[in-house]
């Protein structure tokens, strides 16, 4: 059997082509392809998280692996859909109501797609109604909430107020960044967690949920 | 050197101004509310803030113009007023400052990222080139590039600004990384510097960050890279939640005692950015001896 290393390297390079390419003739000779995910693509976005930690790899780098996992999901996710097997979870993320920040929320967004999760972004200024109609409305397992200003990191504890409201409070896991929030913010207002990266917020949202099948 | 910097520093470290943002908070601007829409709305309260800093002493002043580019004001439905936005902006600090300071225009980030496909180079060189153009016109003496994390939109607003003749200081923040001496996408100060300058900056410089003290090394390379003066504002740290309330714990003499290293390290020009006052501009004028 062909060994599939070349698909480690290629989303660890950011190769998106290659990534793609290999993941199409992986599948044409039959081999599972939640073994391509488990054994290849997800210890190099692992690698791509360590290396962004120790200064190796910057947002460029984050950018460019994940974009190259999102292509090879690209083909692994109708075959998958049509088996029946669900994505890892269904994420709703938006930068909170009154901030207009985007760029981390995105880069948040764009890590979870290429570590399996199905995100609905809801954008920026999103109300905690918004949040709530996601949970209730498309299922969502996690709300992932961002802010960068310091005025409006308070919407996060009144989304939290408003699921609790609504009852859906238990259904769904709480995840919370951006440039202003710590884990004692996290803790004070209820949240299940946080991160001050994108590589560590897919691994905290991987913890929150149950492994797929 | 452009004249107006060479006068500057003819007699040593040039001190500039500290944040807008957070004093026009403390003048009631509310969290959801955009700042540079103030200019239009509630000039006096800007006035206010100029007025605090030529007050302290600032020898620059900068604008409430960060945000004035038609990609963020599009946000708030602003993005046609573009134009009288940045004018106002820098008629309001030239008034202020009434020839005791000079005003330098600010000119901030557009808030989206080139390399995810959320805004185009062509959109963002129109953008700052139809901010600049406004800021040239209000009678900015220069112009301020700050804030940036991706040195491709740096240049881009630093080409946009440089058309105006306008002498230039060219800013990015440096927070990522162990060490908190890279950009967001991973430059260091020697290729900022390098490419900052080549592409025809007059200052090069450092703002925001996560606090003056790391500024001192990230100041020091940059020197060490570029033939131009250096320019460095701080952050007063990085805000805390205590009791539900916003505070910056870097106290005014606690900043003010690092300029001293600063100015050693090559810093030409010295302020702050988020969460500094005039308060802090005046325990700086002291410390320097100025």
């Amino acid at each position: 059997m062909q060994d599939w290393k070349s698909l480690y390297e290629a989303v660890l390079n950011g190769d998106a082509k290659a990534a793609r390419e290999t993941t199409e003739q992986a599948i044409a000779v039959g081999v599972e392809p939640l073994k391509l995910v488990h054994d290849f693509m997800v210890p190099a976005m692992d690698e791509v998280g360590r290396r962004f930690e120790c200064n190796e790899y910057f947002v460029p780098e984050l950018l460019i692996s994940a974009r190259a996992m999102k292509s090879c999901l690209e083909v692994i996710r109708p075959l998958l859909t049509a088996r029946g097997d669900q994505p890892v979870a269904r994420v709703a993320i938006g930068t909170v109501k009154g901030d207009l920040h985007d760029i981390g929320k995105n880069l948040v967004a764009a890590m979870l797609e290429g570590g399996g999760f199905e995100v609905i972004d809801l954008g920026v200024n999103v109300s905690p109604e918004q949040f709530v109609n996601a949970v209730r409305e498309k299922n969502a397992q996690i709300v992932a909430m961002s802010a960068l200003l310091t005025t409006t990191m308070p919407s996060m504890k009144t989304t939290i107020e408003a699921l609790k409201q609504a009852g859906v409070r238990q259904k769904v896991k709480v995840l919370i960044g951006g440039a202003p929030i710590t884990q004692k913010y996290a803790d004070e207002i209820g949240a299940d967690g946080f991160s001050d990266n994108a590589p560590a917020a897919v691994a905290l949202a991987r913890k929150q949920v149950a492994p797929p099948a | 050197m452009s004249d107006v910097i060479q006068q500057l520093l003819a007699a040593g470290p040039v001190v500039t101004d500290g944040a807008w943002g957070t004093e026009l908070q403390a003048r009631g601007l509310a969290g959801d509310e955009f700042p540079d829409a103030w200019n239009l709305t509630h000039p006096e309260r800007v006035a206010e803030v100029a007025q605090a800093y030529v007050a302290a002493g600032s020898q620059v002043i900068l604008t409430n113009t960060f945000g004035a580019n038609r990609v963020r004001l599009a946000n708030h439905a602003l993005a046609d007023r573009a134009g009288e936005i940045n004018r106002r902006g820098v008629e309001i600090s030239r008034a202020a400052a009434a020839g005791r300071a000079r005003v330098f225009a600010s000119l901030g980030p557009s808030g989206k990222m080139l390399m995810t496909g959320e805004t185009t180079e062509d959109e963002l060189a129109a953008a700052f080139a139809e901010q600049a153009r406004a800021l040239a016109e209000g009678g900015a003496d220069a112009i301020v590039v700050e804030t940036m994390s991706d040195l491709v939109e740096a240049k881009l607003a630093l080409a946009a600004a440089k058309a105006t003749g306008l002498p230039v200081v060219a800013c990015m923040v440096f927070d990522a990384g162990k060490d908190k001496d890279r950009t967001m996408m991973g430059a260091t100060p020697e290729q900022v510097a390098g490419e900052l300058t080549a592409a025809g900056a007059d200052v090069i410089g450092a703002n925001c960050g996560v606090g003056i003290e790391r500024y001192v090394p990230v100041c020091r390379r940059l020197k060490a890279a570029t033939d131009r003066p250096v320019w460095i504002k701080a952050n007063a740290g990085l805000p805390a939640m205590v009791e539900g309330r916003i505070v910056y714990r870097t106290t005014p003499e606690v900043f003010a005692s690092h300029a001293p290293e600063l100015v050693q390290a090559g810093a030409s020009f010295i302020g702050g950015c988020c969460g500094t006052t005039p308060d802090f501009i005046r325990a700086v004028k002291r410390r320097l001896g100025r």
